[in-house]
C-alpha cells in the first residue's frame, strides 16, 4: 500500500496565477502612452470582471446566459439613479445596486433555471432584451435613448474624476490613471474571490452541475438551489462592474443592456476559455483590442472580426487559454 | 371594429408566415446537426439584398430572384462545409459562437459589397393593395402567404416522398445509425444547411417589398425566427410553423391594440410565458434521461 | 431482524409498460443483498424508484422506517443512502480526487461568503477532506490514480471511483448498479473483495448485477426479478436450486428432453 504523501494532496496553489496577474496588471500601464490607452485598459478590466462572474455560471456550472448585459446595465443605472436622484454616496449606492440586482436575479432565476439547454438560453435572452427595451422606453426615469449622466465616483469624500489631476505621494497622476488602479484592483479582487469559490465545496458542487447533475444530486447537492446561487453571484459581479463603469464614463446609454452586449460577453467567455478564469480575462482583452487593431482596415473590420471569431473557435474549440495550456502540457509530458 | 381586427390578423399572419419560414430553416438545421444557427437571418438578407443588387446590375426581376436565392444556398453550403463541419465535436456554446461569427462575417461582406443603404423591392403585383371588408390588405401579403404555403407543402413532400428527404430525416434522428446504413451524413448535413438557406432567402425576397431590405435586417428577423422555433418547440417543424404564426399575430395585435413602443418586446415576453408553462415549447418533446 | 430498507407493493408504469409491478421485499441492516434478473426485468428502474429519480405509480419505499415518498434525489444522501450508476455518472471536468470530494459535500461548509473569502475553517475542512478522500480511493483500489484527472482514467478505475464517491458521503446503505459491468474476471474478483470490505464496515450493500459468479459468492440474500415482478427471494443456495429461477434464466426443458435426460 502506497503511503499517502500529504504534499501531493494539496490543492493547486493560487499564488502563481495571481502573482502573474498582478505582474500583468502592473506592467500594462508602462505600455500606455496616453489617456486613450488607459481608457482601453480600464474598459478591459471592467469587462473582464463581468466575464469572470459569467464564467462561473457558463464555464464552471455549465448554464448559458444570453442576457447578462441586463445585470450590468442594472448596476450601472441603479448606481447612476441612486447617486443622482437620491444623493447617495457612490460606494453604498454600488452596494445597494448589487443587492438589488442580485435580488432581481434571484427572482427571475427561480423559474427559468429549471429550463434545460437551448430553452434556458432563450429565456435568458428574452429577459435581457425585455430589460433593454424597458430601459429604452422608460425615458422619464432612465433618460431613454438619450442616455443618463452619472456623477463621478467619490471615495470617502474625495472625488475621483477622469478630468482631474491628483497629487499622490508627491507624484502627479491623472484621474484616468487612478481609475485604472481602481479597475485593476477590482479585477484582481474579483479573480481572487472567484478562485476561492471554485476550489471550495460550493465550487465543486457548481462544477458538478456541469459534469454530471445526477452525480451532484446523489451526493446531496440541491442542484436547483445551486444553479440559482451561481446565477445570482454572476449577476452581482456584473452589477458591480456596471456601477463602476457608470461612474467612470460619466454617461450611460441603453445599449449597455443590449443583446449585442450580452453576445459580446458570452463570446468573451467562450473565446478565452470556459472554466478558465484567467482565460476570460485574455478573452476580454482580445475582444476589446481587435476592433482597435482593425480600425485601419475600416470597411473590412466587420468581415475580419467575423472571420477571426470563426477561425479561433473552429481551431480552438475549448477557447484560447485551455487549448494553449494543453499544448504546453503535452510538450512537457 | 371588426375590420380593424381583420386587418391586424391579416398582417399578423403575413408576418407570421415569414417568421415560420425562418423558424423552419432553424429547425431543419437544428434537427440535422443540433446547431443553433445564429446566421439564419443573414440568409434572408442575402435573398433580399441579392435581388436588389442583381436588378441594379440590369437583371430582370424573374432572374434576379432565383439568382439571389442561389447565392444564399451557396452561402449555406459554405457555412456548413467551412465553419460547422470542421468544428465537429465542439461544445454547443462554441458552435453558437461560430455561427455568430459567421453572421458577423456575412453582414460585413454585405456591407462592403452592397453598401449600407436601405433598398426597396417592387411589389410582385401591380395593384399594391386591396380593400376587403373595410380593411386594407397588401397584395404582397397574399403572395407571401401563397408562396410560404407552397414551400411548406413542398418541404413536407420532400421529407415524406423522396429518398433524399427521408435520408435527411434519418440523419437528424440518429446520425450514427444513418451513416451505418450507407447514408452520407456529411453531404446530408450540407444539404440541410443549403435548404435552410434557400428557405431563408425566399422569405427575405417575398418580405422585402413590405419591409425594405438592408445589410443588417437579418439580425432581428433571425432572432425572432429563432424565438418562433423555440416557442413551437425546438426540433418540431409543425411547432416552427405554429410558433411563427403565433408570434406574428401576437406582434400585430400588440402593436394594434396595446402600444407600438413595446411591440419589439412581444417575442421575448411570449417565449418566457410559453416556457413557463411548457418548458419544452408548444410541441417539443420531453426526453427521459436514462441512467 | 432489522429491516433497513423496505419496499412495499411498489409499481411503476411507463405508458402501458409495467416496468415494476407490485414489488415487495426487505433489506436487512449490515447484509449484502443482490437483485438479479434477465434484461428488462426492471432492476435499474427499481433502483431509480428507490433513489428518487423516478416517482412510483403506487407503493412505498421506507428507509429506517421513514417513507421516501416525494423525496427529491438530493435529499437521500442526508438520509444515509448513496448509489452508483450503470452508465457511470462521473464528472469528467474534475480531477479524480475532486470527484470523491464531491461525495463529502453534505459534510462540508457550503456558505457563499465563506467560500468566496476562503475562511480558515473552510480551508482546514478542505485539508481533512482531501486526506479522507485519498484514503477512500486507496480503499476501493484506485489509489494509483490519486493525482489523475477523471478524463484520463480507464473505465474500471472510474467504476471504483464512483464507489469511493458514494462511500465519501458516509452512507448507511449503498446501492451499486451493475458495478461489474465491463470488468474482466480479475477486476470482478477485486470488486468482490471491495464489496466485502464495505459490508465489514457495517454498511448495508444492495447490488444489481448480471455476473452470477459475483452475485453467488458475495451475497447474503438474492432477489430475483422477472418482468418487473418478484420471482424469488432467498439465499444464494436457495436461488440456485429454485426451479422458477432456472426456468426464467435458462428456459424450461421440454418433456421429450426430460425423458431422454
Amino acid at each position: 500500500m502506497t503511503t499517502l504523501n500529504s504534499q501531493r494532496l494539496n490543492a493547486r496553489s493560487k499564488v502563481p496565477g495571481l502573482a502573474g496577474l498582478l505582474v500583468v496588471l502592473a506592467v500594462a500601464p508602462m505600455l500606455a502612452a496616453n489617456d486613450f490607452h488607459y481608457d482601453l485598459m480600464i474598459k478591459i478590466c471592467l469587462t473582464a470582471m463581468v466575464a469572470v462572474g459569467l464564467n462561473l455560471l457558463v464555464g464552471y456550472a455549465g448554464q448559458v446566459s444570453l442576457g447578462h448585459a441586463a445585470f450590468y446595465a442594472g448596476g450601472a443605472y441603479a448606481s447612476a439613479l441612486l447617486t443622482q436622484n437620491y444623493e447617495m454616496a457612490p460606494l453604498p449606492a454600488m452596494l445597494l445596486a448589487g443587492i438589488g440586482v442580485g435580488a432581481l436575479a434571484w427572482l427571475v432565476g427561480r423559474p427559468i433555471l429549471h429550463l434545460k439547454g437551448h430553452y434556458l438560453s432563450m429565456a435568458t435572452l428574452g429577459l435581457g432584451v425585455i430589460a433593454a427595451i424597458v430601459i429604452n422606453n422608460e425615458d422619464q426615469i432612465t433618460g431613454g435613448p438619450d442616455g443618463l449622466p452619472v456623477a463621478p465616483l467619490s471615495l470617502f469624500g474625495h472625488e475621483l474624476s477622469v478630468f482631474g489631476s491628483y497629487d499622490w505621494f508627491g507624484v502627479t497622476v491623472t484621474g484616468t490613471q487612478l481609475w485604472y488602479l481602481l479597475a485593476a484592483g477590482g479585477l484582481f479582487l474579483a479573480v481572487w474571490l472567484a478562485l476561492n469559490l471554485i476550489d471550495s465545496p460550493l465550487g465543486r458542487a457548481l462544477r458538478a452541475l456541469h459534469g454530471s447533475e445526477i452525480a451532484a444530486q446523489v451526493a446531496g447537492v440541491d442542484t436547483a438551489k445551486y444553479k440559482l446561487r451561481v446565477f445570482v453571484i454572476s449577476a452581482v459581479y456584473a452589477s458591480v462592474a456596471g456601477s463602476l463603469y457608470a461612474h467612470y464614463s460619466g454617461f450611460i446609454t441603453p445599449d449597455i443592456a443590449s443583446f449585442g452586449h450580452s453576445i459580446e460577453l458570452i463570446t468573451i467567455v467562450v473565446l478565452g476559455g470556459m472554466a478558465s478564469t484567467y482565460g476570460v480575462i485574455l478573452g476580454a482583452a482580445i475582444l476589446l483590442l481587435i476592433p482597435q487593431l482593425l480600425t485601419g482596415f475600416q470597411e473590412l473590420e466587420m468581415v475580419l472580426f467575423g472571420a477571426i471569431l470563426m477561425a479561433v473557435m473552429i481551431f480552438m474549440p475549448r477557447g484560447l487559454v485551455p487549448t494553449i495550456a494543453r499544448r504546453f502540457q503535452k510538450e512537457a509530458a | 371594429m371588426f375590420s380593424e381586427f381583420f386587418q391586424f390578423s391579416f398582417s399578423g399572419i403575413t408576418l407570421g408566415a415569414i417568421y415560420a419560414l425562418v423558424a423552419l430553416g432553424f429547425t431543419l438545421i437544428y434537427n440535422a446537426s443540433h446547431v443553433i444557427n445564429f446566421a439564419q437571418g443573414e440568409f434572408l438578407m442575402i435573398g433580399g439584398m441579392g435581388t436588389v443588387v442583381l436588378m441594379d446590375a440590369g437583371a430582370p426581376i424573374y432572374l434576379a430572384i432565383p439568382g439571389a436565392i442561389v447565392m444564399a444556398g451557396i452561402a449555406g453550403v459554405l457555412l456548413h462545409k467551412l465553419a460547422i463541419a470542421p468544428a465537429k465535436n465542439a461544445d454547443v456554446v462554441t458552435l453558437i459562437i461560430i455561427t455568430i461569427g459567421a453572421s458577423i462575417f456575412l453582414r460585413g461582406l454585405a456591407q462592403i459589397f452592397w453598401g449600407k443603404d436601405y433598398h426597396a423591392l417592387p411589389a410582385f403585383s401591380d395593384t399594391e393593395s386591396l380593400s376587403v371588408g373595410g380593411a386594407v390588405l397588401l397584395t404582397q401579403s397574399l403572395w407571401i402567404l401563397g408562396i410560404a404555403a407552397l414551400l411548406v407543402t413542398a418541404l413536407g413532400l420532400f421529407f415524406t416522398r423522396t429518398a433524399l428527404g427521408k435520408a435527411l430525416l434519418a440523419t437528424s434522428m440518429n446520425k450514427d445509425a444513418a451513416s451505418m446504413v450507407g447514408i452520407k451524413t456529411g453531404a446530408i448535413l450540407t444539404l440541410a444547411f443549403g435548404i435552410a438557406a434557400l428557405l431563408g432567402a425566399v422569405a427575405g425576397v417575398i418580405v422585402a417589398p413590405i419591409t425594405f431590405t438592408a445589410y443588417d435586417i437579418g439580425i432581428m428577423l433571425g432572432l425572432k425566427g429563432f424565438i418562433a422555433a423555440a416557442i413551437g418547440g425546438l426540433g418540431s417543424s409543425t411547432g416552427a410553423i405554429l410558433g411563427g404564426l403565433l408570434l406574428g399575430l401576437a406582434e400585430a395585435y400588440t402593436a394594434g391594440y396595446i402600444s407600438s413602443d413595446y411591440k419589439d418586446a412581444v417575442p421575448f415576453v411570449l417565449i418566457l410565458v410559453i416556457l413557463f408553462f411548457l418548458p419544452n415549447g408548444l410541441l417539443g418533446s420531453r426526453a427521459v434521461e436514462r441512467v | 431482524m432489522t429491516a433497513l430498507l423496505s419496499v412495499n407493493n411498489l409499481s411503476k408504469e411507463f405508458g402501458g409498460v409495467h416496468a415494476v409491478e407490485d414489488l415487495s421485499f426487505e433489506v436487512e441492516k449490515g447484509r449484502i443483498h443482490s437483485i438479479i434478473g434477465p434484461n428488462g426485468a426492471g432492476k435499474t428502474t427499481l433502483f431509480n424508484l428507490i433513489t428518487g429519480l423516478y416517482q412510483p405509480s403506487t407503493g412505498t419505499v421506507h428507509l429506517n422506517g421513514r417513507s421516501l415518498a416525494g423525496h427529491k434525489p438530493h435529499e437521500l444522501a442526508p438520509l444515509g443512502m448513496c448509489r452508483t450508476f450503470q452508465n457511470l455518472q462521473i464528472c469528467m471536468n474534475m480531477s479524480a480526487l475532486e470527484n470523491v470530494m464531491l461525495g463529502r459535500h453534505r459534510h462540508l461548509g457550503q456558505g457563499t461568503l465563506a467560500s468566496l473569502l476562503t475562511l480558515p475553517a473552510l480551508r482546514r475542512g478542505d485539508r481533512a477532506c482531501r486526506q479522507q478522500c485519498a484514503e477512500l480511493m486507496e480503499f476501493v483500489g484506485c489509489g494509483q490514480f490519486l493525482n489523475h484527472h477523471a478524463s484520463a482514467m480507464p473505465y474500471g478505475a472510474l467504476k471504483r471511483l464512483e464507489i469511493a464517491r458514494a462511500l465519501a458521503s458516509e452512507p448507511d446503505i449503498l446501492l451499486l448498479d451493475e458495478p461489474a459491468a465491463g470488468l474482466n474476471r480479475t477486476e470482478t474478483d477485486a470488486l468482490r473483495d471491495v464489496i466485502r470490505k464495505i459490508a465489514d464496515k457495517g454498511i448495508t450493500v444492495v447490488l444489481v448485477e448480471h455476473d452470477m459468479k459475483l452475485v453467488m459468492s458475495v451475497s447474503d440474500q438474492v432477489l430475483v426479478l422477472c418482468y418487473g415482478r418478484k420471482l424469488a427471494d432467498g439465499t444464494p443456495d436457495q436461488i440456485r436450486a429454485n426451479p422458477d429461477v432456472i426456468d426464467a434464466y435458462l428456459g424450461s426443458r421440454k418433456p421429450e428432453e426430460e425423458a431422454i435426460a
